[in-house]
């Protein structure tokens, strides 16, 4: 009806996602399959980096751990393969068993603190798992591990790189649909509840600490399943995976891309995992452009690319608005009333907008 | 008549200091009863024992005759008993109609729903947009509430406590730096709400207080002084001495209005 209801900050990332669908096509057409794996792995980090944000960006919860759960999916696929076992119904039932257990466990402890105390309460369990695996001796150790029988769902094999591919998009897609759900839900609102006055929250009749663990629980699962399809792409897992500069990466990505924003986190890890790339081809001390850009980003846009292109959305609809209202006015008395329209659209944009 | 709300001998300290000293209040059911005392008498705190976010040293705090002592916050308010906040304590990023939507739902269930949108379940809208016209915030439904003037934010604090459907209200001053035409609107508010809920009203708006409650109970270092009709506090010589000092109560009402 109104020309403002397409907004870029929807727009874009569905396009990106629409695009992400056809780079297996591309990737065969340029006879380029290296491309089909990095992108892969853009998806999957998406994957993580959304589980993230379900904790970070909603919950408020800033976990500096999560490569903890990213890993013990990776190992879930791996510890089973190791004895033979190839069918991925089994690895995805260890994923799921394995991350909520352990989420549930650290959640139960860590959220009984907040602010510097839950960051760093969280990286020490994600060391306590990284130095865990290192010692497994008889699983690689330092070394890491191949994964000898990679993840089959009926005919599929994830060890191939086409299946991961198609697999990782439905599931990021799957994700990021359940998570535009999720923000409006009563559980996503009472989670956003709790990060904006947890004390309110409880005032209410709801209990603050149980919606965060559960926020939390959700949020290492996913994170397990994006690590159970980053083995599968790798065919190897190490404790490199568990590292504290992962779950560092996966932060800046839920910052960079939009924190308590659905598409956030699918920009993010493109645009770092992208720019990555791009730098790593000019410069092996590529950090140190990638730094400045990221500081710079931060600095720009409070909401990250998604704050960004809000910012943009608004300012389209503001002048749209002004120049129907100066349009109409010559040819129509009422015309204020159509003007102050688009302005309805405002709470569900003032509702993207993250903290 | 069995009171709906009531303490018994409660006492609290923060180390050597006794803020809640040996209280002994009933609440009868659909009185609005209003807590008065000057500044530091321990009102919030009291409050505060009787909503369940303090823990009390001693003594009991009874609600529908149920011993809730050691219920936590969020018990006593699936049990019906509410409160509102001194200091505004809304969800700035979530519309004026979501704040009073998720606090209908939080009082009526559980939020473990996972994919249905909040403003579907129409009962908690229903609920919500009855407490916002009560309020008289029915025309901003929309409107994100960290954009509100301070009068509307008061009126959405008042409006999340509504929507639960309390069956007790503990409004812990609800005019508090509102203007006088703003604490008018409030006060006729609150004669509406008045017989429709049993009400706990701590308020320095002595105006309103008295033209208000039924009864008055007065607060003074921790200690409940006395509690009576308004016109009994009027003639009470001890608390003119002591609460009201060298004004008048006319004197007092003068200064607020």
């Amino acid at each position: 009806m109104f020309p403002t209801s397409l907004r870029v900050s929807a727009a874009l990332p569905l396009a990106l996602l629409a695009a992400l669908a056809v780079v297996p096509f591309v990737a065969d057409m340029a006879g380029q399959p290296f491309w089909l794996s990095f992108f892969a792995r853009i998806l999957i980090y998406a994957i993580a980096a959304s589980a993230l944000n379900l904790a970070l960006g909603f919950g408020g919860l800033v976990s500096f751990g999560h490569a903890l759960f990213l890993g013990l999916g990776s190992y879930a696929v791996a510890l089973p393969a190791a004895h033979g076992f190839a069918q991925g119904w089994l690895h995805l039932l260890v994923v799921l068993g394995g991350c909520g257990l352990v989420a549930l466990l650290v959640g139960a402890v860590s959220l009984r603190t907040t602010g510097m105390a839950f960051i760093m309460i969280t990286l020490a369990f994600a060391q306590m798992g990284y130095f865990l695996f290192v010692s497994l001796k008889a699983y690689g150790g330092d070394d890491g591990l191949a994964v000898s029988q990679t993840s089959r769902f009926f005919s599929v094999d994830l060890g191939a790189v086409r299946p991961l591919y198609v697999v990782a998009w439905l599931v990021l897609a799957l994700v990021t649909w359940w998570m535009t759900h999720l923000r409006a839900s009563a559980f996503g609102m009472a989670l956003r509840g709790t990060r904006q006055n947890a004390r309110r929250v409880q005032a209410m009749g709801m209990q603050p600490q149980q919606i965060k663990l559960v926020a939390y629980v959700l949020s290492g699962v996913m994170c397990g399943v994006a690590g159970m399809l980053l083995a599968n792409m790798n065919a190897y897992v190490s404790p490199s995976t568990l590292a504290w500069t992962v779950s560092g990466d996966l932060i800046v990505m839920v910052v960079l891309g939009g924190m308590g924003s659905v598409y956030g986190p699918l920009l993010g890890a493109l645009v770092f995992l992208g720019l990555e790339e791009v730098l790593k081809g000019y410069t092996e001390h590529w950090m140190v452009v990638m730094g400045p850009l990221i500081v710079l980003m931060a600095l720009l846009g409070r909401g990250g690319l998604v704050g960004l292109m809000q910012r943009l959305d608004e300012r389209m609809a503001t002048a749209l608005k002004t120049r129907m209202a100066g349009s109409s006015a010559n040819l129509d008395t009422r015309a204020p009333v159509s003007a102050t329209l688009p302005a309805q659209d405002k709470p569900g944009e003032a509702a993207w907008q993250p903290r | 008549m069995a009171a709906a709300l009531s303490t018994d001998r409660l006492v609290m300290r923060y180390g050597a200091l006794l803020v809640t000293d040996d209280v002994s209040l009933d609440v009868r059911p659909g009185e609005l009863h209003a807590i008065i005392g000057p500044n530091g008498a321990g009102k919030t705190t009291l409050i505060n024992q009787l909503s369940g976010e303090l823990a009390p040293r001693s003594g009991t705090v009874r609600f529908d005759g149920q011993d809730v002592t050691r219920l936590r916050v969020d018990q006593r308010a699936r049990a019906g008993l509410l409160r509102s906040y001194q200091i505004t304590s809304i969800f700035e990023e979530f519309t004026v109609l979501e704040n009073a939507t998720l606090s209908a739902l939080a009082a009526a269930g559980h939020p473990w729903r996972f994919w249905q949108p909040l403003l579907a379940s129409k009962a908690a809208v229903g609920a919500a947009q009855e407490a916002l016209a009560l309020a008289g915030l029915a025309e901003l439904g929309h409107v994100p509430a960290g954009e509100l003037a301070y009068g509307q934010r008061r009126q959405l604090e008042l409006a999340m406590t509504l929507a639960a459907r309390p069956s007790l209200l503990l409004l812990d001053e609800p005019m508090a730096g509102m203007s006088p035409q703003e604490s008018r609107a409030v006060t006729q508010l609150l004669s509406q709400l008045k017989r429709r809920y049993t009400i706990v009203l701590v308020e320095h708006d002595m105006d309103a207080v008295f033209s208000l409650a039924d009864r008055i109970s007065v607060l003074v270092y921790g200690k409940l002084m006395f509690t009576g009709t308004p016109d009994e506090i009027r003639e009470h010589p001890e608390v003119r001495a002591v609460y009201l000092g060298e004004e008048a109560v006319h004197g007092d009402a003068q200064r607020h209005s």
